[in-house]
């Protein structure tokens, strides 16, 4: 049944699809006592997705993950708190501020130094790391019990790896702690910049260059597809699988917008393998030029101009030299 | 649906949680001008509001009357006056004159002296004085690399306060920070112009030597380039505090695409360059060794115990050349500008003296 009204086109539908209270599929018997939870409707998450929340399959490992990022969670938190003398109004209002360090260049890669002078640091970042570990196992074996290739996991491990590489990987090369990056929001940041700054611009980094070119080819092309579904959603085009294997109009109304306006067209299978490749590409490429940084090159900037891909601007300032040559010390 | 109500409530969530934080944000219209190569994005930009609000703030006063060179030396005419012995009579009375309305201009020349004995040293702000008037004395003659013709006054960072504005010392707020490990960072830090950064950046350059420069000369690391990330983050912070005491930003002095390379870097970095060896001289040199003489009782020196300090903001002000350039040393070259050597000899110890007495009133 086509459904053209206009309603029927966003997250702000009037219109809520509900079925019945549901299971999901029965589960090897030994499994069954992990799914967790009575199943229930609300209006409100009706609105952004599936009105049904729960029932969910907690077991093992989910437990363990749940657990180790709590504590992880708790551990900044009491560390941020500690940091503005336990004062929760200064805990809101300079929460984008605070973070927990990683221990100091003096430390190395020392396990574990003070827990005040970086310990807390190593040990939030193992509680993460198995969290985040246990969480990636829970989703391979989730998808293989679905019968679902894993797809969803591999995904996950690209993510998995920059992230360690930024917090162990890298460190452990360059011996030293204090080239990770703290626990927080301005901070993370701040330590990006100076990252850059330190190694001489990022900008000039290749794989850094490709990274970009994944992240923002994955915004384009999410914004690209997104659009053309909900476009053809009064045609019944969200229905994905359906238009698969059953092209109806919608389908064929999206490919030849985009065959008339750009000569060609992704199918509706190919166009999700385009957006999955670029997501996964993006952080692993971005992965290898961290790992090169510091390792490898040791000034990105000079690296360019070595290879020929820094454009060489005319010589605007010839009166200036380094000061410190003259002064006879560097600084 | 009407969207109208959310989007309202959404802007006011927004601007409450703003104001709540203490954002700074900068109102259009803002003036921008191009100081490097195109296609290299070096645009100096400035809030036209604080613009206009910097040049209304930094007028020069006039001096009170043009002062007679000729006559008696004030050595001969006063007891006591080593460092101005130089100047006429009426040189000197001017520049007395002057310096009551630059630093103490509601307390007067009591806040220096006793009224009773002009030439005694009892009140510990004549000691300070002193110092401070040898102090711009050697910025006129030792640093014309940073303050050029232009040089300085006691005006330039006083502006009427008997304590300048602008000044930095030693912040471990908030404390007591307990267990928490933030490394000296990672709070709102008022000397890394409310950013993130380490608190204390100043305390390494400004006052020690620390090593400035973290970038390696070489493509591939050869072991000579040692620092990480985290001395970067400190190097950052005294970028920031520049950036915000000169009302500037990063290309003002560099071309951000290789923040080292002086060959492509803006004349304004061998000033700043200077800048920051005089404040570290005039710091370690003037201001530390007269810590003993200020009273502890929270104006006068940190919550620390350390002197106030001085920083690129305590003469700029917001703006990238103090007072916008105008040079006061016309009126006042005799007193602060080049002293003939052997003119004076001072040796200051510092007194500590309890029974010295405090300034009435400030």
């Amino acid at each position: 049944m086509l459904n053209f009204r206009p309603e029927y086109q966003n997250i702000f539908t009037a219109i809520q699809v509900r079925g019945h209270l549901e299971d999901g599929m029965p589960l090897p018997e030994n499994d069954e006592q992990y799914r967790k939870g009575k199943p229930f409707f609300s209006y409100w998450i009706g609105k952004i997705g599936n009105a049904q929340i729960g029932p969910i399959y907690l077991g093992f490992l989910g437990f363990v993950s749940l657990t180790c990022g709590t504590i992880a969670f708790i551990i900044i938190g009491m560390n941020m708190l500690a940091s503005v003398g336990w004062s929760p109004i200064q805990f809101v209002r300079q929460l984008f501020w605070l973070a927990l360090e990683p221990p100091g260049p003096e430390y190395g890669f020392k396990i574990i130094p003070p827990l005040n002078q970086g310990g807390w640091w190593i040990i939030t970042g193992f509680f993460l790391t198995v969290s985040v570990l246990t969480w990636w196992v829970r989703t391979y074996r989730r998808a293989v019990s679905l019968g679902m290739g894993t797809h969803i996991p591999w995904a996950f491990a690209s993510a998995i790896f920059l992230f360690l590489t930024l917090g162990f990987i890298r460190p452990l090369l360059m011996g030293s702690w204090a080239e990770a990056v703290p626990f927080g929001i301005f901070p993370h940041l701040d330590w990006t910049a100076a990252f850059s700054i330190r190694y001489g611009n990022l900008y000039y980094n290749p794989f850094h260059c490709l990274s970009i070119v994944f992240l923002y080819g994955s915004a384009l092309l999410f914004a690209m597809h997104g659009a053309t579904i909900l476009a053809v959603t009064r045609y019944g085009g969200e229905r994905e699988l359906e238009q698969i294997y059953d092209r109806g109009t919608a389908s064929e109304r999206a490919a030849l917008f985009w065959r008339w306006t750009m000569g060609f067209n992704a199918t509706m299978e190919s166009v999700h393998r385009w957006a999955w490749w670029f997501a996964v590409l993006a952080p692993l490429t971005g992965a290898i030029g961290i790992l090169l940084t510091g390792t490898v090159v040791d000034n990105w900037y000079l690296w360019g101009i070595k290879h020929g891909i820094v454009a060489p601007t005319p010589d605007l300032y010839p009166t200036v030299v380094d000061p410190s040559l003259a002064a006879g010390g560097a600084q | 649906m009407n969207f109208a109500l959310p989007m309202a409530a959404g802007a006011a969530a927004l601007l409450g949680i703003a104001s709540f934080v203490g954002v700074d944000w900068d109102m259009p219209p803002v003036e921008t001008e191009q100081v490097g190569y195109r296609g290299t994005g070096m645009y100096v930009t400035k809030d036209a509001a604080e613009a206009e609000a910097g040049r209304a703030a930094n007028v020069v006063p006039e001096s009170p009357w043009e002062p007679d060179p000729e006559g008696e030396r004030a050595r001969d005419v006063y007891e006591n006056v080593p460092v101005l012995g130089h100047l006429s009579d009426d040189e000197f009375t001017q520049f007395m004159a002057s310096i009551t309305e630059w630093v103490s201009p509601e307390a007067g020349c009591n806040y220096c002296h006793n009224p009773e004995n002009l030439a005694s040293d009892e009140v510990y702000t004549k000691i300070v004085a002193r110092r401070m008037i040898q102090m711009n004395q050697a910025i006129n003659v030792d640093w014309p690399q940073h303050v050029g013709a232009t040089g300085v006054t006691c005006y330039t960072c006083h502006r009427g306060n008997p304590v300048p504005e602008h000044v930095w010392f030693r912040d471990i707020e908030p404390t007591p920070a307990s267990r928490g490990y933030r490394d000296g960072q990672n709070v709102a830090g008022q000397f890394a112009g409310n950013s993130s950064l380490p608190q204390n950046a100043l305390e390494d350059y400004l006052l020690g030597d620390e090593e400035i420069r973290v970038h390696a000369d070489t493509a591939l690391p050869m072991g000579t380039q040692t620092a990480t990330t985290k001395e970067t983050e400190n190097t950052w912070s005294l970028m920031m505090h520049m950036s915000e005491s000169l009302g500037a930003n990063c290309v003002t002095c560099h071309n951000s695409r290789a923040f080292n390379d002086w060959d492509q870097s803006p004349p304004q970095r061998v000033t700043a360059w200077h800048g920051i060896r005089m404040a570290r001289e005039l710091n370690s040199e003037y201001m530390v060794g007269l810590t003993p003489l200020f009273p502890d009782d929270g104006k006068h020196l940190g919550p620390q115990g350390d002197v106030l300090k001085i920083g690129c903001n305590s003469c700029h002000q917001g703006v990238q050349k103090p007072l916008y350039g105008v040079s006061m040393m016309d009126d006042y070259a005799a007193s602060l500008g080049d002293i003939s050597p052997g003119d004076y000899e001072v040796k200051i110890t510092p007194i500590e003296d309890p029974e010295m007495k405090k300034p009435e009133s400030e």
